[in-house]
């Protein structure tokens, strides 16, 4: 599961009591987190064919990048507005931090839910157990590829489809989608997430979008996917996700 | 609307299922009823003719696989609610409104579009003037500033959408709207210059850099076919 607790540790901390010291606020004084982008755990090209290295490249370097720079500016100017007591900023800032913040989770989600292809992480056997739930719940894994691929290809617009355990670490798997960049939340587990945004495939597949969803499950990093599902999953929890 | 946006074509629908045969014309007058399918507009102008703003690729694709996706997605979405309709399924064919809302909006906001935009060397660019220039100038100050103001509300669109320049009928003063998705522009509001922040309408040729393809496309926009929208509305 990913940590967003750093998130919610900073709206927490916005007592009316921190604002009294008269101090100028940032965020690393409060000893919160300023976001950074995250190393991809593997090369650029090495999704390739199936996502090309300038996908790769431009999505991790310069469309993740905004969503981390984006966040830690509508973060700074908030930690600003509840020092001054400008509720209304920080109501205006809101819907900021939910785009930027979601990108950042998100985008850190899905590097790591993929693999090169042919490598040890995307074969089903290395995630027993939830391929053992996957088809309990949908009968068969094709099945699930099937209904999953439909799902993603229905999404109107920009946004995320996600294979979710839905409440926490007991509850069923479910496929979930969310638009643009809002984040899964509300207690769901994230197991795996494709992203459906046309700057994550149109530069290789142009309008083609089936055929990214087609080729993208070659690179599930299916390793990571089981962890995830198990709760053992020790690298989503840090809190640079 | 452009009255080319829907060909008018006769349906055989219910005549044809009863007798699972064509009939002659005569004998269909009571059964049949003219149904209107949307078909995909011819662009005004070459693909190639918004170079270099906008490259040929990025309108070939745009107009040829996109917006006819949209024109298939609407008729389809028509189908299905004419079916569910016959039936008597209004469960069905309420289902059906969103699809209907992403891809009939896809298709108007697509024509309008490619209307309002043309050749730099042709009707492209600069600004507008006469009772256009004037309703600008009134309602956001000057043209540089709506001009900074409409780029201000497409940079700030989250995800996949449109930023309008509309007419409010109700005060016939001009706004600035955006609409998520494929969202059309409805209500109190005229269209009248929209632009396509979907990442579609640039990748290819800005990447992730957007706000350079909104500086860009003021070089293509068609203000004749602005100022005669808001002379009509």
């Amino acid at each position: 599961m990913v940590n967003i607790s750093s998130l919610w540790q900073y709206l927490a901390l916005q007592s009316p009591l921190q604002s009294m010291s008269g101090e100028q606020f940032n965020i690393t004084k409060m000893g919160l987190t300023t976001y950074s982008l995250p190393q991809l755990p593997y090369a650029y090209d090495a999704l390739e064919p199936h996502i090309s290295a300038q996908i790769m490249q431009l999505h991790h370097s310069k469309h993740h990048q905004a969503y981390v720079t984006n966040l830690n500016k509508a973060l700074e100017s908030h930690v600003a507005a509840v020092a001054a007591n400008d509720i209304a900023s920080q109501i205006a800032l809101q819907q900021a931090i939910k785009f930027n913040g979601g990108g950042h989770i998100n985008h850190s989600l899905f590097w790591k839910n993929l693999a090169p292809a042919g490598s040890d992480e995307t074969s089903l056997s290395a995630a027993k157990d939830l391929v053992t739930a996957i088809e309990s719940t949908w009968g068969s894994f094709d099945n699930f590829k099937k209904t999953f691929s439909a799902i993603l290809l229905s999404i109107q617009g920009s946004g995320w489809g996600w294979l979710v355990r839905e409440g926490g670490q007991q509850g069923g798997l479910r496929i979930v989608t969310t638009k643009d960049q809002d984040p899964v939340v509300g207690g769901d587990i994230v197991i795996f997430g494709v992203d459906m945004w046309e700057h994550a495939y149109y530069l290789q597949y142009l309008n083609g979008k089936a055929a990214y969803v087609e080729n993208i499950w070659n690179v599930i990093n299916w390793k990571t996917a089981g962890e995830r599902f198990l709760g053992t999953s020790s690298s989503d929890n840090m809190p640079e996700l | 609307m452009s009255s080319t946006l829907l060909r008018t074509v006769p349906a055989l629908r219910g005549a044809v299922r009863a007798s699972g045969a064509l009939k002659p014309a005569s004998a269909l007058a009571s059964t049949s009823f003219v149904r209107s399918k949307a078909t995909l507009p011819d662009l005004p102008y070459d693909y190639g003719a918004l170079e270099p703003y906008i490259s040929g690729k990025i309108m070939e694709l745009h107009h040829k696989k996109h917006h006819q996706t949209y024109v298939n997605g609407l008729n389809s979405a028509l189908d299905t609610i004419a079916e569910a309709e016959s039936k008597g399924d209004f469960t069905k064919a309420a289902s059906m409104a969103p699809l209907l809302n992403f891809h009939g909006g896809g298709h108007l906001n697509h024509s309008l579009f490619w209307e309002n935009l043309a050749a730099a060397s042709r009707e492209g660019g600069g600004e507008p003037d006469g009772a256009l220039k004037k309703a600008i100038d009134s309602d956001f100050g000057s043209f540089d500033n709506f001009r900074k103001q409409m780029n201000t509300a497409l940079a700030g669109i989250q995800g996949s959408g449109w930023a309008w320049l509309v007419k409010d009928k109700t005060s016939g003063t001009l706004g600035l709207v955006t609409r998520a998705n494929q969202d059309p522009v409805t209500g109190p509001y005229a269209p009248l210059m929209g632009i396509d922040a979907w990442e579609h309408a640039y990748y290819l040729q800005y990447e992730n850099r957007k706000a350079e393809y909104f500086d860009a496309i003021w070089n293509v926009i068609n203000w004749k076919t602005v100022a005669s929208r808001f002379d009509k509305a």
